[in-house]
């Protein structure tokens, strides 16, 4: 059985101007410690997706299924990485961020400190432990933000563009990070980007969507060894082959 | 701030307060007005000192805390629930945000002869003068900050399995604490002043207020001018020594400023 299943999922929203279909039918699976990427361009509904599989928001149709079991609503079963650094709580220090989930689960002080230390050390931020979010930049709060959402031990990891807003060079190498956080703890990903070499670079597989309404074009699997070269031949047909899927529906556009 | 901006910054206070009791201490003895109306600077220590060594102005001073604080904890233990329950519940806000707009703009002081028919002179008066001045700055404060609270902060939290009383405490408290500071703050602003106006006429015998109002009475100048001195350095203190350490140790420690810190 597939560890998350997403069945025939569609979101209709009401807007002023009429009802906009938001997704449309999406169908598909995620094994067990499987990295999945959702591509899109900008407005085809992948964050939405991505919502919907958090819980935030209830699909108009369709069904969503984590280890067997329907999703409605939040469940400790996920933990959540969004794009924003301000997701951090700014009068909590970084350890006090990690270990809130935990401190939701009515663990005591010293055991919940001492697991959230370690989540900062899977990140390679203890020695940051006692900083208060706006002194760290803004890869070190993502970075927080990751360890936070590992650290109460959700099966599933969702990530909404965590790295969008991080220069290019940071990003490189939070995406070397999350591979490595990724390799250790065996967590079924699923990362919402529009940045294909990112996708390239991460998943196991690759969800390409088409926009208005956001519909599920195809999977593409991306079966590179890792740790992954982006310089590679084969890496950069693979990016070549997603914006060629990427492309082709613009210009259809 | 570091300390070589807080000494500047001490130093150009001291340059402005001199020069303004230079420019005082000239005028009062140039002989063009009675001394009995402009008393020297000198005399007017004197005054302090002497009703301090005796211990009236420290009772007089005490009274008028007593006042601010009870009025003031009333203020602050209605208005934070009040205004939480305002940003949460359209009922709620359709409710008493015309009440608070209607009676915002009556200044506090216009109430006192009512209040002395309703109550009587005495401390009645004094307190729900307080807690009628600083009830609103705290609700409106505590209101908008609640609605401030990013609404990212509480899917968070909610994904992380707090429930609506972690919500509560652990999400929306602190994440509405620069509006809760900023609203402590003009309250108590609000109070001070109004609590002095309230003794003037409410009082017996004991406050700040009084004081001025009794010295007046037997043309003892130094005396309400000391007086004012003190009212002046309680009200500096608590709002620099007290809410500027509060402010340091909470907002900008945690990065979230937006109040004025000057």
């Amino acid at each position: 059985m597939p560890h998350i299943e997403v069945r025939d999922v569609s979101l209709v929203y009401d807007t002023p101007a009429g009802r906009v279909q938001g997704v449309q039918g999406a169908s598909f699976d995620i094994e067990q410690s499987e990295f999945l990427c959702i591509v899109g361009p900008s407005g085809c509904g992948k964050s939405t997706l991505l919502n919907i599989i958090a819980g935030f928001i209830a699909p108009s149709s369709g069904e969503i299924r984590i280890g067997g079991k329907p999703v409605s609503g939040y469940g400790m079963d996920r933990g959540i990485v969004f794009q924003d650094f301000a997701q951090l709580f700014p009068w909590r220090t970084a350890l006090a961020n990690v270990a809130f989930g935990l401190e939701m689960k009515g663990m005591g002080r010293e055991e919940r400190e001492s697991i959230a230390l370690e989540q900062l050390a899977l990140v390679k931020l203890e020695k940051f432990a006692k900083a208060y979010p706006h002194h760290l930049s803004g890869g070190m709060q993502q970075r927080v933000a990751i360890a936070r959402a590992l650290a109460y031990n959700p099966s599933v990891l969702l990530m909404d563009e965590p790295f969008a807003a991080l220069d290019a060079l940071t990003r490189d190498d939070m995406q070397r990070l999350l591979a490595e956080v990724w390799r250790e703890t065996r967590k079924t990903v699923i990362y919402v980007t529009h940045n294909v070499a990112e996708a390239v670079y991460l998943a196991d597989r690759v969800v390409v969507m088409t926009p208005h309404p956001g519909t599920v074009k195809t999977l593409v699997p991306i079966d590179l060894p890792r740790p992954r070269d982006p310089l590679s031949v084969e890496f950069l047909a693979f990016q070549k082959q997603l914006l060629g899927l990427l492309g082709q529906q613009s210009a259809e556009a | 701030m570091s300390t070589g901006e807080r000494t500047r910054s001490l130093r150009r206070a001291a340059v402005t307060l001199l020069a303004a009791a230079a420019a005082y201490e000239a005028v009062a003895r140039s002989g063009f007005f009675p001394p009995a109306l402009l008393p020297t600077l000198p005399a007017v220590a004197r005054a302090l000192v002497a009703t301090t060594m005796d211990g009236t102005m420290p009772a007089h001073a005490f009274h008028t805390l007593y006042r601010v604080l009870i009025g003031f904890s009333l203020a602050i233990t209605v208005a934070v629930p009040l205004g939480i329950l305002m940003a949460r519940f359209r009922p709620v806000e359709n409710f008493v945000l015309p009440l608070a707009s209607a009676l915002m703009p009556i200044p506090s002081l216009a109430w006192v002869p009512v209040f002395i028919l309703w109550f009587g002179l005495g401390d009645t008066v004094s307190i729900l003068i307080v807690f009628y001045a600083a009830l609103f700055p705290m609700l409106l404060n505590t209101w908008s900050g609640v609605r401030a609270v990013n609404p990212l902060w509480l899917r968070a939290a909610g994904a992380m399995g707090a429930d609506e009383k972690a919500l509560f405490w652990k999400v929306m408290i602190p994440g509405a604490f620069p509006f809760l500071i900023t609203g402590a703050r003009q309250a108590f602003l609000r109070c001070w002043i109004a609590v002095v106006g309230a003794e003037m006429i409410a009082a017996s015998n004991w406050g700040l207020g009084w004081v001025i109002f009794d010295a007046k009475e037997f043309l003892n100048t130094d005396v309400m001018l000391a007086s004012l001195v003190v009212i002046g350095a309680i009200g500096f203190a608590v709002e620099r020594l007290l809410f500027g350490s509060l402010e340091r140790a909470t907002v900008l420690r945690w990065g979230m400023v937006r109040a004025a810190t000057t």
